[in-house]
Order: structure tokens, then C-alpha cells, then sequence
């Protein structure tokens, strides 16, 4: 008998530990009721007292969408019909006026961030700061809860520069030419059917403005949190880095553990001019769902970023560990000469999940080069495609592309897929693409274990080195992170 | 019938380019060979039925994205006539040395010329012959194989074939026997100026276990009439037998050739195949090769080269449907002025076809600046314990290595020349008959001196 419960306390301990992000918060909430129509639209653009451009280019696209087909033919994901009537489009905590400092945000959602180890006291993150030997500079953050950003730290400090970071909606009212001349001018409100759904009902997310020629001191960070049930997450980030700043950008998602399957579509548009720099980083971290299969997040993301300027470059950093589903091709159109395209990615699917990711590389500028380097990692019954395009046209002089797309599979009843699309349309460009498919070495794991490590920690190590070369990428904090998350993700897949 | 049910066509296809083919198989269908045969009768039926569900791909087609066949709209295809019958030939091309002879049959716009072909040093046992005849001849190993392979299903060239198909070459090795000549077969396009013309040949291969035979098919065209060859042909490999399948395409620019073979590979059996292709205005090779048995090995391979407002489209699909089994995959191609080449190559591994290793790799050469090529190389795997990999480049030719050949006194077309004959050259070495890769390479050499 004692044996039993052991056992089941230990599963517990184990499952619980699986997604620590998965409790709830008990706040109240001001919800739009269920249902998508034009008075959605209208009730979201009229919480956020939109101009009436904005309202206008919602209404637009919402009818435009109305139009489209949700794109089920091309993806490797199979998941039943979503009903985009049976969520809620909007929910915010509820406050009787936009809070002033952090003094006067309710103190469940600052307790939530403490539990998800984000800061958002400043006073804090600087004594930590100090505290930890100085290594490294201060993370601004605008933490984003369901629909609304509750706070933006640091904002003063980055002011002073010049540097514009807050919530896409306080952009609207502060610098509505800059969102007015960018906002889907890379992603246009006739993309596609998630970004145009988007484009309709999106509700918050972060807005970036470097100056020209500024550095930004510290990384900008938006963490992504849905709460309510039933609802979905449409947030839009717009960045736009002027001649010759820099900004590195981190993103991060999380979400309670629910049966159901929440929404997620979110746009990213990155605008870098000449000479400008941007590093966007993500750890995507959404539910993934249950050991069964049940709940999880799906997440259907839209991300681009325009090199429009010369020697602009725009690189994308991701590990992708959570949602139930994840259809998500951050690329980069290469349009200004010398521009630099980079996308590194960790994909992590085990149990039922399901990623459809990659990148696309346009090259349209002379001299245009681009890296993609792709690990995916399949385990239990997951299944995983990298897609990815590569794109010279006719004007790309000496474009260059390096693709390198690695599969590793844990277990027999996992799949893994590389469905890469070139396109060369320019004689002295060149492209090349490798990639490979193959398990954790006998070898490798039996060298592990004969020191004396558990087969888990065996695999985590293993599959830490294989994603070496895109976990290096991160910025330092995110990194460790990461490392953690890519053994927390495994678990329960071998042995 | 099954297919009236269907209320839209699928994504990607378009049913109203059926209509030209469908109006002349009414009118057809009485006169092809074995419409006596119910089971026959049955298959055209299929393919007839598939064929005007679906009609001609678009571009809207995931495997046809980069192939567009509505040049074929625009042209209304007859059914061949007779007017090949009056050509005569001088020479037919072969592999062989001059003056030698062998095994070989001779199609003229898809009609078989029995006075041109030639059973001649086949061992006992092995039946050389065309379709209409091997329909009396033999009618219970083409039953048996016919339509087995290569379904219509989702292939609505294959179903268009399978509708009209009338003649073709069939060959059956029985168990343990060794072809040692290699049998040639001939595909002649000639056409009518009166009116585009459209063939379906249709094409049988049976190698039973332990057999092994070595097959060259020429296609080759005379004249410049418009024709349009819609080939379909299927490659049993029995258990431990071997089948060179080489095939080499030089029809004139204002051809269409669509072609499609399917092999079907059982334990320890080796299927290779290589097609090199030099001609035609429009041309797609589809090839597929399914592992159907344990240690079984396929070399799906090839080579072309194209120029002018060529188009030319290699999509090869390699199916580990068992464990244990090895594929290799090398394509390469040069492609000059207005010219398009597209590469798509498919290797899926099924769950538990364990210890597969697959291996793949796709290299073009642009040569000019309004050349364009599209690869899409793909792996779909479904088993943890393989070795798949697939390489693709694209790009011009090495600065360095010409620098080298012109430092040492070689002028630039000289050194141009060498170059793109060396970097074709690798391909052609995935040839193992001697005396089939020497005969290739001189066709490659001949379209080089054109340049």
C-alpha cells in the first residue's frame, strides 16, 4: 500500500513538474462576450479608444478575412475544426483605471509574474542586478496578461535615449504616425487567414522604436501570458530599429494547463532601416498539452522582418517547446543591399505535438546572405516538419544561402520532416541546403551512462549539444533557460 | 460510377482541360487493342473515370507547383495516325557498338514496328514484346501486373495513360535468369503537321526473384511536328533480382514528354535507374520506387541539361516501406539562357522500416543570368533508427576552378566547357553499365559542342 502511494506522489511530483507555468490566476476579468463579428471588432478598437484609421483597417481586414480559407492543405498538423465563434476576443483584468505605477496593479497579477520569474519591479531587478556581480545589464519588460499589457518596466530610463518601448496600443496614441506608416507594411492585412484574423481583433502586444544610430543598452522583453479560459491571444509586436541602432529583443509565452484548446495568432513585424541591427528571441513555452494529448495551446504565429535598409540584418532566434500545434515561418525579406537574414532554431515536440516551422528567405538586394540553421527534435508520438523557402530573385547579385536542417528522433513512433523550397532565379547566387535525420548514438548514450549519468540527463546532454550551435545564439539569461526547458521537455521520453 | 458523385474537384487540378482527351476516347476506345478483355475494359474505366475527376494538374497542385501545364490547354492533341508508319529510319539511335545488334523494340509515336525490333540474343525464357501483342500472347502476366503499381488515383497523367493505353514495351525475366544483352528500347516521335499528336505508351517490366536485366529506353524525335508523350511504366523487381532501368530523353524543343515510372522493389532486390535528359520543350520525369521488402536497394539517379525556354521537371518519390533498405539519389543538371529545371525529391520513411539509409543529393548549375531553378528536396520520416540525408546546391560555376584553368593557358569557353562536363560527369558515374554511361556521355558532349 505505502509503495502505491509512493509511486503516486512520485508521478505527480513528476507530471507536476512537467509545465510549471500551468496554474491559473484567480483575477477578475473584463471579458468581450463570445463570438466574432464586426461589433467584436469594433468593441476591441473602442476599449483601446482607437483612432479611427485603425478602426477602419480592422474592419478591413476582418472582411477580408471572412473571405479566406483556413489553410489546412499544406501543413503537416492535423487537429479538428476550430470553432472561431466559441472564444472569447478580448479579456483584460479588471481595473477601475490604467494603473499609474506598480503600486496600484493588482497585486494577484505582480504575484503571477513573481511565480513565472518575471520582474517587474525595477527597484528589484537592479539590486538583483547588482547583486549578481554585475554581469550582465537590466531587462526592460512589458508583460502582457491575456489582452492588455500590465506593465512596461524601465520605459522612463529608455526614454531619455529616445528609445519608444511600450504596448502596441499606448503607441497609438503616442506615436500614431510611426504605427500608422509601419503597422502591416510588412505583414499587409491580406497575408494570410491568421495574420488577417489578427489584423482584426488583435488586442495588445509591444511596440519598439530605436532612434537613429542608438544602441539600445538593455534587452527589451515582452512576456506573453494567457489566463482566461476561452479565449484567444492575438497580440502584435511591431519593432522598427532606425539607421544604424540595435535592439535585441526577447519573447516569452506561457500558459495555465487547460482541457481545452486555447487560440493563439499573433503577428510580429520588424522594420530594420540602414545599417540597423535586430535580434529577436523567442521561448515559446505555451501548454503543450497533456502526456494524452489533451488541451494545449495552438499556436498559429505570423513573423517577418524587412531588411529594408543597406546592411540591415535581422536575426531569429527561437526555441519552440510548447503548444499543442505550432505553425509558425519567422522570415526575412532582404531587400536592402548587404543585408543579413538569420533564423536558428530549436524545435521540441514529444507526446502529441505538432510543429509545422521554419523560415523563409527572400532575397531581393544584391549581396544578400542568409543562415538557417534548424534543429528538430521528435519524441513519443510527436510529429515535426521543418518547411522553409529560400527565395533569389533575378536582382539578388552574389546572394548567398547556407541552410542546415538536423532531425533527431527519440522513440519509433515519432516522425520527422524536412520539406525545404528553393528558388533561384540569379546565376551567381548561391544556395546550399544539407540536412540530416538520425537517433541518439548508442554510442553517445552508452558513454554517458558508463560515467555514471541517468539516461534522462544522458539524453538531455545529448540533445543540449545537438542544439549547441542555436542555444549559443540566445542572449545569456534565455540560454540557461532554454537548457533547462530542452531537458524538462524530454522527460518521460526515454527508457 | 463513383466519380459522378464528386460535387468539386479537388484542390489543384482543373477538370475542364479533360474534356479534348475524354471527347476522343469515345471515339477511340472500340479500336484499342484487348477491348474484348472485361478486366482491361475494367482499367481504362478507372483511368477514364479518374481522369475527368481530376483533369490536368495546376499549378495549385503541391506537386505541380512548379510546373505548369497549361501550354497543353491550348493545344488540341489528336490521337497518333499512321503517317509515322511512311518514316524511314537510317539509323536508330543504340548503345551499342556500330554495326552490333541485339534485343530491341521500336515504337513510332507510341506504335510498335515489329520490322525494326528484334528478339535476338535473349536467353530461353525471356519474353520480349509489345503490349497489344503480349495481350493474346500473354494475357495472364499482364493481367496479373498491369495497374498495379502505378494507380491513378492522385495521378492524373497516370490515369489519362492507363484510359488510352494501347501499346508499349513489355518484358518478363523469369526466376534466376541473367539477360547479359542489353535490351534497347526505342521511342520515336514523328507527329503530323496537321495537328498536335498525343501518345500514351505504356510500359511493363517484370524481373522475377533472381533475375537481372539491363534496359536502355531512347526517346528521340524527327522533325519538328508538335507531339505530346504521356509515358507510363511499371517495374516489378522480385526478390534478389536486379534492373538497370536507363533512359535517355532527346526529343526536339517542341515536345511535351510526361513520363512516369513506378518500381516496386521486393527483398534484395536492386532497382537503379538514371535518366538523363537533353531534349523536349516541356518535360517532367516522375519516378517512384517503393522498397517493398527487407535489404531491397534503389539508385534513382540522373542527369540534364537544358537551354532555350526549356523546361524540364525531375520528381522522384523513394518509399522505405520496409526495414533495412538503402537508396541513393544524385541528380545534377545545367541550365542555360531562359531555361527552368525543377527538382523535387521525396524520400519517406514508414514507421518501423528501421536501419533504412537514404541518401540524397541534387546539384544545378546556372549559366546564365535568366536561367532559374526550384528544388524541393524532402524527408518524411516515421522511424527513429535511420541515416537519411539530402544535400541540394545551386549556384554558377567556381570562380576559383576557372581562374586555375586559365592560369594555365586554357581560353574561358575551353575552360567553361571542361568544367560543366566535369561537374556533369559525377552524375553519369552513378552508371554502372560501361558501355551505357560511355554512350551517355558522349550525348552530353554533343550537346556541349552545340553551345
Amino acid at each position: 500500500m505505502a509503495a502505491t502511494t509512493e509511486t503516486v506522489e512520485q508521478v505527480r511530483a513528476v507530471t507536476e513538474q512537467k509545465y510549471k507555468y500551468g496554474f491559473t490566476t484567480d483575477i477578475e476579468s473584463d471579458v468581450a462576450p463570445k463570438g466574432l463579428n464586426e461589433d467584436t471588432v469594433r468593441f476591441i478598437s473602442a476599449k483601446k479608444e482607437e483612432p479611427e484609421w485603425l478602426l477602419e483597417w480592422r474592419l478591413k481586414a476582418f472582411r477580408v478575412w471572412q473571405e479566406m480559407e483556413e489553410p489546412r492543405h499544406w501543413a503537416k498538423l492535423s487537429y479538428p475544426p476550430i470553432d472561431y465563434q466559441d472564444a472569447h476576443y478580448y479579456a483584460a483584468p479588471k481595473t477601475k483605471d490604467r494603473p499609474k505605477s506598480l503600486d496600484e496593479v493588482d497585486p494577484e497579477l505582480l504575484k503571477t509574474y513573481e511565480k513565472l520569474g518575471i520582474p517587474l519591479r525595477e527597484q528589484e531587478i537592479l539590486a538583483g542586478v547588482e547583486g549578481a556581480e554585475g554581469k550582465s545589464p537590466a531587462i526592460a519588460v512589458d508583460a502582457v496578461f491575456d489582452s492588455v499589457s500590465v506593465a512596461t518596466t524601465f520605459k522612463a530610463k529608455l526614454e531619455e535615449m529616445g528609445i519608444i518601448f511600450c504596448s502596441i496600443s499606448e503607441a497609438v496614441h503616442k506615436c500614431p504616425e510611426l504605427v500608422q506608416k509601419y503597422l502591416g507594411s510588412i505583414v499587409p492585412y491580406t497575408d494570410n487567414f491568421y495574420a488577417t484574423l489578427n489584423c482584426a481583433v488583435f488586442t495588445d502586444g509591444s511596440f519598439v522604436y530605436i532612434p537613429k544610430g542608438v544602441r539600445c543598452p538593455m534587452e527589451l522583453s515582452t512576456y506573453f501570458r494567457i489566463n482566461q479560459a476561452n479565449t484567444g491571444q492575438f497580440e502584435r509586436t511591431l519593432i522598427i530599429a532606425d539607421e544604424g541602432s540595435y535592439v535585441s529583443y526577447l519573447e516569452g509565452c506561457t500558459a495555465p494547463q487547460r482541457d481545452e484548446n486555447q487560440l493563439h495568432a499573433a503577428v510580429v513585424e520588424l522594420v530594420a532601416l540602414d545599417d540597423a541591427q535586430i535580434k529577436y528571441s523567442t521561448v515559446q513555452n505555451w501548454y503543450p498539452g497533456n502526456a494524452e494529448g489533451v488541451g494545449g495551446i495552438y499556436n498559429f504565429v505570423t513573423k517577418r522582418g524587412a531588411c529594408r535598409g543597406r546592411n540591415s540584418k535581422i536575426s531569429w532566434t527561437q526555441v519552440e517547446t510548447g503548444s499543442a500545434i505550432t505553425w509558425k515561418y519567422p522570415s526575412c525579406i532582404l531587400q536592402g543591399d548587404n543585408s543579413v537574414g538569420e533564423f536558428y532554431s530549436v524545435a521540441i515536440t514529444n507526446n502529441f505535438q505538432q510543429a509545422d516551422t521554419g523560415t523563409k528567405m527572400i532575397h531581393i538586394g544584391k549581396n544578400t546572405r542568409s543562415t538557417i540553421v534548424s534543429k528538430g527534435i521528435s519524441a513519443g508520438r510527436a510529429q515535426q516538419t521543418y518547411r522553409g523557402l529560400v527565395k533569389i530573385l533575378p536582382k539578388a547579385e552574389g546572394a548567398r544561402n547556407h541552410t542546415q536542417c538536423d532531425s533527431l528522433l527519440i522513440g519509433d513512433q515519432c516522425g520527422a520532416h524536412t520539406v525545404p523550397y528553393i528558388e533561384n532565379r540569379n546565376r551567381t547566387a548561391r544556395v546550399e541546403h544539407e540536412a540530416t535525420t538520425a537517433k541518439i548514438s548508442e554510442d553517445q548514450l552508452f558513454y554517458c551512462r558508463q560515467r555514471g549519468l541517468s539516461e534522462e540527463d544522458a539524453v538531455s546532454l545529448i540533445v543540449n549539444g545537438f542544439c549547441k550551435e542555436v542555444l549559443k545564439e540566445l542572449p545569456m539569461e534565455f540560454a540557461v533557460e532554454a537548457q533547462k526547458l530542452v531537458g524538462i521537455s524530454l522527460e518521460g521520453s526515454v527508457g | 460510377m463513383a466519380t459522378t458523385t464528386l460535387t468539386k474537384a479537388p484542390r489543384g487540378y482543373d477538370p475542364a482541360a479533360a474534356k479534348p482527351f475524354l471527347e476522343q476516347f469515345d471515339r477511340v476506345k472500340d479500336g484499342l487493342p484487348g477491348a474484348g478483355l472485361s478486366w482491361l475494359t475494367d482499367l481504362r474505366g478507372q483511368g477514364h473515370d479518374r481522369f475527368a475527376a481530376l483533369g490536368l494538374p495546376t499549378v495549385k497542385n503541391e506537386s505541380w507547383r512548379y510546373t505548369n501545364l497549361r501550354a497543353l490547354d491550348k493545344l488540341s492533341f489528336q490521337p497518333a495516325t499512321d503517317a509515322g508508319e511512311a518514316v524511314r529510319f537510317d539509323l536508330l539511335p543504340t548503345v551499342r557498338a556500330d554495326g552490333a545488334t541485339g534485343p530491341r523494340l521500336v515504337f513510332v509515336d507510341g506504335r510498335f514496328r515489329a520490322e525494326l525490333s528484334s528478339t535476338a540474343g535473349l536467353p530461353a525464357g525471356v519474353e520480349l514484346l509489345n503490349l497489344a501483342d503480349a495481350l493474346t500472347r500473354k494475357p495472364d502476366l499482364v493481367a496479373e501486373h498491369l495497374g498495379r503499381i502505378a494507380a491513378p488515383d492522385d495521378q492524373p497523367l497516370v490515369a489519362l495513360n492507363t484510359a488510352f493505353l494501347a501499346d508499349g514495351p513489355v518484358l518478363h525475366v523469369p526466376r534466376g535468369v541473367t539477360v547479359d544483352e542489353t535490351i534497347e528500347l526505342v521511342f520515336v516521335s514523328v507527329g503530323t503537321e496537321a495537328q498536335p499528336t498525343a501518345f500514351h505508351p505504356r510500359g511493363l517490366i517484370v524481373a522475377e526473384a533472381e533475375s537481372r536485366a539491363v534496359i536502355v529506353e531512347h526517346h528521340v524525335g524527327l522533325g519538328s511536328c508538335t507531339t505530346l508523350s504521356n509515358g507510363v511504366t511499371e517495374v516489378f523487381v522480385g526478390a534478389g533480382a536486379s534492373v538497370h532501368h536507363y533512359k535517355v530523353q532527346r526529343e526536339h524543343t517542341d515536345s511535351f514528354h510526361l513520363s512516369h515510372t513506378a518500381a516496386k522493389v521486393a527483398g534484395k532486390g536492386i532497382y537503379d535507374n538514371f535518366i538523363l535528359t537533353i531534349g523536349a520543350k516541356l518535360s517532367r520525369n516522375e519516378v517512384t520506387s517503393v522498397l517493398d521488402g527487407e535489404e531491397g536497394d534503389t539508385h534513382v539517379s540522373g542527369a540534364y541539361m537544358v537551354r532555350g525556354g526549356q523546361h524540364v521537371d525531375t520528381t522522384t518519390f523513394i518509399d522505405h516501406a520496409k526495414p533495412c533498405c538503402t537508396s541513393r539519389e544524385v541528380y545534377k543538371g545545367v541550365i542555360d539562357d531562359q531555361a527552368r529545371a525543377v527538382f523535387q525529391g521525396k524520400i519517406i520513411v514508414r514507421p518501423n522500416a528501421q536501419k533504412t539509409d537514404g541518401y540524397q543529393q541534387n546539384r544545378a548549375l546556372l549559366l546564365s543570368d535568366t536561367a532559374e531553378i526550384d528544388a524541393k528536396p524532402e524527408l518524411e520520416i516515421y522511424a527513429d533508427d535511420v541515416k537519411c540525408s539530402h544535400g541540394a546546391t545551386v549556384g554558377e560555376l567556381d570562380d576559383d576552378q576557372l581562374f586555375y584553368l586559365r592560369a594555365r593557358g586554357i581560353d574561358k569557353d575551353t575552360a567553361r566547357g571542361l568544367l560543366i562536363g566535369a561537374f556533369l560527369s559525377e552524375a553519369l558515374e552513378e552508371i554502372a553499365e560501361e558501355s551505357v554511361r560511355d554512350a551517355f556521355q558522349s550525348y552530353v558532349a554533343n550537346w556541349q559542342n552545340a553551345r
